[in-house]
C-alpha cells in the first residue's frame, strides 16, 4: 500500500481549526448543551467568520501564508502522517458524516487504515469514572473483538475507554482517536497506553501535531469515532453522559448502536439502561457485538479456552457462584490454602479468570470447553 | 579537692563515655553543673543534695563544680546523679572506693533510694568494651546488666550502700541475667484463634517463612489485625545475637521489664503516626517504630490512611535494614530490619465493591486503591484477600496452633541459610541470586506465560521468583515446580496497570 498523503488544502484546514481552536472553545462554551460543533460543517472562510468574525480576515492569511514545506515538516518532527479526503485511504466510513473531517493526522502504523471500514470496526466507549464491572468487561470485550479480527477503537479516556485499549491490545491491535495532536498524549497519565498503541496501533486525530485540548474537541472527536465503525457500544454510561453524545451521533449516521446492560438501581449504567430500553442491541460479549454487525452467526468469537481438568472446573464453577476470594473458594471446596492458591493462578493464566489490584477475583468471558 | 566517676550517658541506642570531675574548694557555697548537660542532669544538684542529706552524709557547704567531659557531648536524662553524688562523696572526703575501674549509672530518689534508668544493657556492654571491671546500677536493672559477661554487676538499692561498698562491709551479690529465650509463642496469641481463612493462614506461612512483606485486604473486622498479631508467633525464635539487639533496643527506649524480653517484637503504631515517630527524629536522634519493630514485626494497619511521606520515609530503610537519622549536629544509623505487615480496607467504606451495601464512588474507590501501589507498596510481596468468615467458621474448631505452623516455617528458613547464607531470607536475595533459582521446564513455561500475558513487570517478576522458592522450601523441594510458581503467582501482590 502507498503512503497515506494528504493535499495541501485539507492540511491548511487542520491547521486552520488549530488556529482557532480558542475562538471556536468561546462560542461553543455559550452555547450549552451542544452536541458536536455544528460549527465544523462549515468552509473555511465560513467558520473563521463565525467563530472569529473580527480577525477572520487575518487567521486566514495567516494560515494561507504558511509555506507547504512548513507544514509538512511539522507533521514529519512529530513521527506523524496525514491522509485526506481526496486521499484513497481516507476511511471510507467518514463520507457518511457532513461534518467529516478534512484531513487525519495519524501517528503509528498507517496500513492500519486499509482495515478501517465501517463493518469491519467497532467503538466502544463508556465512562471515565468507571466501576470495576465495567472496566472489566470493557477490557474483555477489547479483547474478544480484536481477536476475532474487528479493530477497536475508542477515544484513550480515562475508565472505559482506557480498558477496551488494553483488552484489544492484549489480543491484536486498537485505534485511539485523540481530541488534540495525535502526538500528545492525553491524558497524560495514559502516556504509556498511547505510546503502546503508537508502537502497535494508530493514533488519529483531525487536529495538527501539538494541538491541545479545548472542550469542544472532544464531542468533535466523538463524531469521527462514531463514523468510523459500524457499530458504537456504550459500556457504561450515567445519564448526559458524554459517551451518549457518541451514541447520539452513531445513530443520526444510521450505525449500529449497542450497549452493556449495568445494574437497574446503579446511577452509573443509567445512560446504558436507557439506551437498551430505546432500542439499542443487548450486549453481553464479543459475541453479542459480532452478531449484530456480521448477521447472527457468520464470525464465532473465539471464546473457548484450553481444556481444564475435574479440579478447575470445580473451581470455575465455584466462582460463577459468587465466590471471588481465594479464601471463599477453598472453604467452599474444602480445599487448603496452597491448593487453592495454585487452581486460581492457573485459571488466571488460561484466562479464565482475572483478578483486581485488592484480590478479587472475577470471571472473564471466555467458556471452558465441553467435556 | 578534686574527684572524678566514670559513667555513660545514651545517644542512639548505644552508650558514650562521661567522665564525671567533681571540685570542692573554698568559696561562698555552691553548686554549678557545667558541661553540655540537658535539663535533667542540671536538676541533678536538687536530688544530689537531698539524696546526700537524706542518707547520712554531709553536703559540703562549699563551692562545688561538677565538669561533665567530654564537654562538647550533650548529655541527657537522669542516670548520671548517683556518678556525680559519688564523686562528691569523694571530693568531699567522705568515700574511699577503692575497687579498681568502675563505672556507676543510676537516678537518684530525694531519699537516697537508686532508681532504675534505660538503657543499662547498652551501658553494661559499652562499660565492658572500655575496660571496666565493674558496673553499679540500680537494683531494677540488675537482671539485665548481668547479662553482660565479663563484668562485675553491683546492683544498689540506695546511696547508703556505696559507703558500705567503700568499707567492704557489704559484698554484693552478682544478680542473675534476665532470661532471653523465653519460649516463644507462650506467652503470645497463637494462631490457633484464627479461625477457618485458610488462604490468609497460608499466605502468613509463606510470608514468615521467606521474610515477605504481606498486605491484607479485607472489610473490617475480619480478622486482619487478629493475624497480624499472631504472626511473630510462627517466625522462627531469636538466635542470641539477634535477642541481645533486641533486648539493648528494648532497654534504651525503657521498654525491658524485669521479667526479661519476649522474643520478637510487634509494633502497631497508629496510623497518623509522622515519619520521624515512624523512622526514628528528634535531636538528639531516638529509635522509632521501625527500629523497635527490629527483628520483629511492623504492622501498618489502614495503610491507606497513612500519610504519604511517612511511608515513602520507610522505603530505603525497609531494604537496607537500618536507617539514617541526620540531625543538625547529630547522625545515628539505627538498625530496623522488620518484617512489614500492612492491613487495608478494599474501600473507603470498608465493605468492598462487590457488597450490594458498599456505597462508595467508582472514582473514591479507584483513588483508595491507587494508593495501594504506590511507592512502599512495591516493597510488598504477598497479598491476601481476606473475606467475612462465616459463621460455621467462627464456630468452628480451633486452626492449627503456632508451634506446629512454626516447625514448618523453621525448616524452610533453613533451607534458604543453607543456600543463601546465615541469617538470609528469601526475600533478601538479589537479582543474581533470584537468576540462579533452579526452575523446572514446566516452571519455567508458566512463568513465561503468565509474564506474557498478564504483562508481568521484571520488579514483579523476581517477585514471584522469590515467592515460589519460599513455597519450596516449605515444601522441601530442591527445584522450583509447575506447581509452586502458580501457587507464587497467586500470592503476589497485584501491581495497578
Amino acid at each position: 500500500m502507498s503512503e497515506p498523503n494528504a493535499c495541501l488544502d485539507c492540511l491548511r484546514r487542520a491547521r486552520l481549526l488549530a488556529h482557532l481552536a480558542p475562538y471556536i472553545e468561546k462560542i461553543s462554551s455559550a452555547v450549552p448543551g451542544s452536541r458536536s460543533p455544528e460549527l465544523l460543517r462549515l468552509c473555511n472562510e465560513d467558520l473563521a467568520a463565525a467563530a472569529a468574525p473580527k480577525i477572520a480576515a487575518q487567521v486566514l492569511a495567516e494560515v494561507d501564508a504558511v509555506p507547504e514545506q512548513r507544514l509538512r515538516t511539522d507533521l514529519l518532527a512529530a513521527h506523524c502522517w496525514a491522509c485526506c479526503r481526496h486521499d484513497p485511504a481516507f476511511p471510507p466510513g467518514l463520507g457518511d458524516a457532513a461534518d467529516a473531517p478534512w484531513a487525519l493526522i495519524g501517528r503509528g502504523d498507517p496500513c492500519l487504515l486499509e482495515r478501517l471500514e465501517p463493518q469491519g470496526a467497532v467503538t466502544i466507549v463508556g465512562a471515565r469514572r468507571a466501576s470495576t464491572y465495567g472496566r472489566e468487561t470493557a477490557r474483555e470485550l477489547g479483547r474478544e473483538l480484536a481477536a476475532a479480527g474487528l479493530l477497536v477503537i475508542s477515544g484513550l479516556a480515562f475508565g472505559i475507554d482506557a480498558c477496551a485499549h488494553r483488552g484489544a491490545l492484549d489480543a491484536d491491535t486498537t485505534v485511539a482517536v485523540l481530541g488534540c495532536g495525535p502526538d500528545v498524549p492525553y491524558p497524560a497519565s495514559h502516556r504509556s497506553l498511547w505510546r503502546r498503541i503508537c508502537e502497535r496501533g494508530l493514533v488519529l486525530s483531525e487536529l495538527p501535531p501539538g494541538t491541545g485540548v479545548w472542550r469542544w474537541t472532544f464531542p468533535a472527536r466523538n463524531r469521527i469515532m462514531a463514523a468510523l465503525a459500524g457499530m458504537t457500544v456504550v459500556v457504561e454510561a450515567a445519564q448526559r453522559s458524554g459517551s451518549l453524545i457518541t451514541a447520539d451521533l452513531a445513530a443520526d449516521l444510521g450505525r449500529d448502536l449497542g450497549a452493556v446492560p449495568g445494574p437497574v438501581n446503579s446511577r452509573a449504567s443509567a445512560g446504558a439502561n436507557d439506551l437498551l430500553a430505546g432500542g439499542a442491541c443487548l450486549i453481553r460479549d464479543g459475541q453479542d457485538v459480532l452478531d449484530a454487525m456480521l448477521g447472527p452467526g457468520v464470525r464465532k468469537a473465539e471464546r473457548v479456552g484450553a481444556d481444564l481438568d475435574a479440579r478447575l472446573r470445580d473451581v470455575l464453577a465455584v466462582l460463577e457462584r459468587g465466590a471471588e476470594t481465594s479464601d471463599a473458594i477453598a472453604a467452599a471446596l474444602d480445599l487448603d490454602g496452597a491448593e487453592a492458591a495454585s487452581a486460581l493462578a492457573t485459571l488466571e493464566a488460561l484466562g479464565y479468570v482475572s483478578c483486581s489490584l485488592v484480590g478479587v477475583y472475577s470471571r472473564t468471558l471466555l467458556s471452558a470447553p465441553a467435556i | 579537692m578534686l574527684a572524678t566517676a566514670q559513667t555513660f550517658t545514651l545517644d542512639g541506642i548505644s552508650a558514650r563515655p562521661v567522665r564525671v570531675e567533681v571540685d570542692v574548694h573554698r568559696g561562698l557555697p555552691a553548686f554549678s553543673v557545667v558541661g553540655l548537660p540537658d535539663t535533667a542532669v542540671r536538676e541533678a544538684r536538687e536530688r544530689v543534695r537531698a539524696a546526700l542529706v537524706n542518707c547520712g552524709f554531709e553536703f559540703p557547704l562549699r563551692r562545688i563544680v561538677a565538669n561533665l567531659a567530654p564537654a562538647s557531648l550533650r548529655k541527657a536524662g537522669p542516670g548520671l546523679d548517683l556518678a556525680i553524688s559519688v564523686a562528691l562523696l569523694t571530693a568531699s572526703g567522705q568515700l574511699e572506693l577503692d575497687r579498681g575501674s568502675i563505672a556507676m549509672v543510676g537516678e537518684l530518689a530525694l531519699d537516697g533510694s537508686v532508681r532504675p534508668v534505660p538503657g543499662v544493657l547498652a551501658i553494661a556492654e559499652a562499660a565492658r568494651e572500655r575496660g571496666c571491671e565493674a558496673v553499679i546500677v540500680p537494683a531494677e536493672n540488675g537482671a539485665e546488666a548481668a547479662l553482660v559477661e565479663g563484668l562485675e554487676v553491683i546492683c544498689l538499692e540506695n546511696l547508703g550502700q556505696v559507703a558500705a561498698l567503700a568499707a567492704g562491709e557489704w559484698t554484693p551479690e552478682r544478680p542473675r541475667p534476665m532470661s532471653l529465650d523465653r519460649r516463644q509463642g507462650e506467652a503470645m496469641p497463637d494462631l490457633a484463634d484464627l479461625r477457618g481463612q485458610r488462604h490468609l493462614r497460608y499466605a502468613l506461612e509463606v510470608a514468615a517463612a521467606g521474610g515477605h512483606s504481606l498486605l491484607m485486604v479485607g472489610p473490617p473486622g475480619a480478622g486482619k489485625s487478629l493475624a497480624a498479631s499472631r504472626l511473630p508467633s510462627i517466625l522462627p525464635p531469636l538466635v542470641a545475637e539477634e535477642a541481645l539487639e533486641v533486648a539493648r533496643i528494648a532497654s534504651v527506649c525503657g521498654r525491658l521489664g524485669g521479667g526479661g524480653a519476649s522474643g520478637r517484637p510487634f509494633r502497631s503504631p497508629h496510623h497518623t503516626i509522622s515519619p520521624a515517630g515512624l523512622v526514628g527524629g528528634g535531636n538528639p536522634p531516638g529509635p522509632g517504630e521501625a527500629t523497635l519493630a527490629h527483628r520483629g514485626v511492623l504492622f501498618l494497619d489502614e495503610l491507606c490512611e497513612f500519610r504519604r511521606d511517612t511511608l515513602e520515609a520507610l522505603r530505603a530503610p525497609l531494604e537496607s535494614g537500618w536507617v539514617a537519622v541526620a540531625r543538625a549536629g547529630a547522625w545515628r544509623r539505627l538498625p530496623c530490619r522488620f518484617m512489614l505487615v500492612a492491613a487495608s480496607n478494599p474501600c473507603p467504606c470498608g465493605r468492598g465493591e462487590s457488597d450490594p451495601e458498599c456505597s462508595c464512588a467508582p472514582l473514591a474507590v479507584q483513588r483508595y486503591q491507587a494508593r495501594l501501589s504506590g511507592a512502599l507498596a512495591d516493597r510488598i510481596d504477598v497479598l491476601a484477600a481476606i473475606r467475612q468468615p462465616s459463621a460455621e467458621e467462627i464456630g468452628g474448631p480451633a486452626g492449627e496452633p503456632s508451634a506446629a505452623v512454626r516447625e514448618r516455617v523453621i525448616a524452610a528458613r533453613e533451607r534458604q541459610e543453607g543456600r543463601l547464607g546465615a541469617g538470609r531470607s528469601n526475600a533478601e536475595m538479589t537479582a543474581a541470586e533470584v537468576r540462579d533459582c533452579a526452575l523446572e521446564e514446566s516452571a519455567a513455561t508458566l512463568l513465561a506465560e503468565a509474564y506474557a500475558r498478564r504483562r508481568l513487570s521484571g520488579r514483579a517478576h523476581d517477585r514471584v521468583l522469590r515467592l515460589a522458592q519460599t513455597v519450596a522450601d516449605l515444601a522441601g523441594r530442591e527445584g522450583i515446580g509447575h506447581e509452586q510458581v502458580a501457587q507464587a503467582l497467586q500470592l503476589r501482590r497485584r501491581d495497578s496497570e
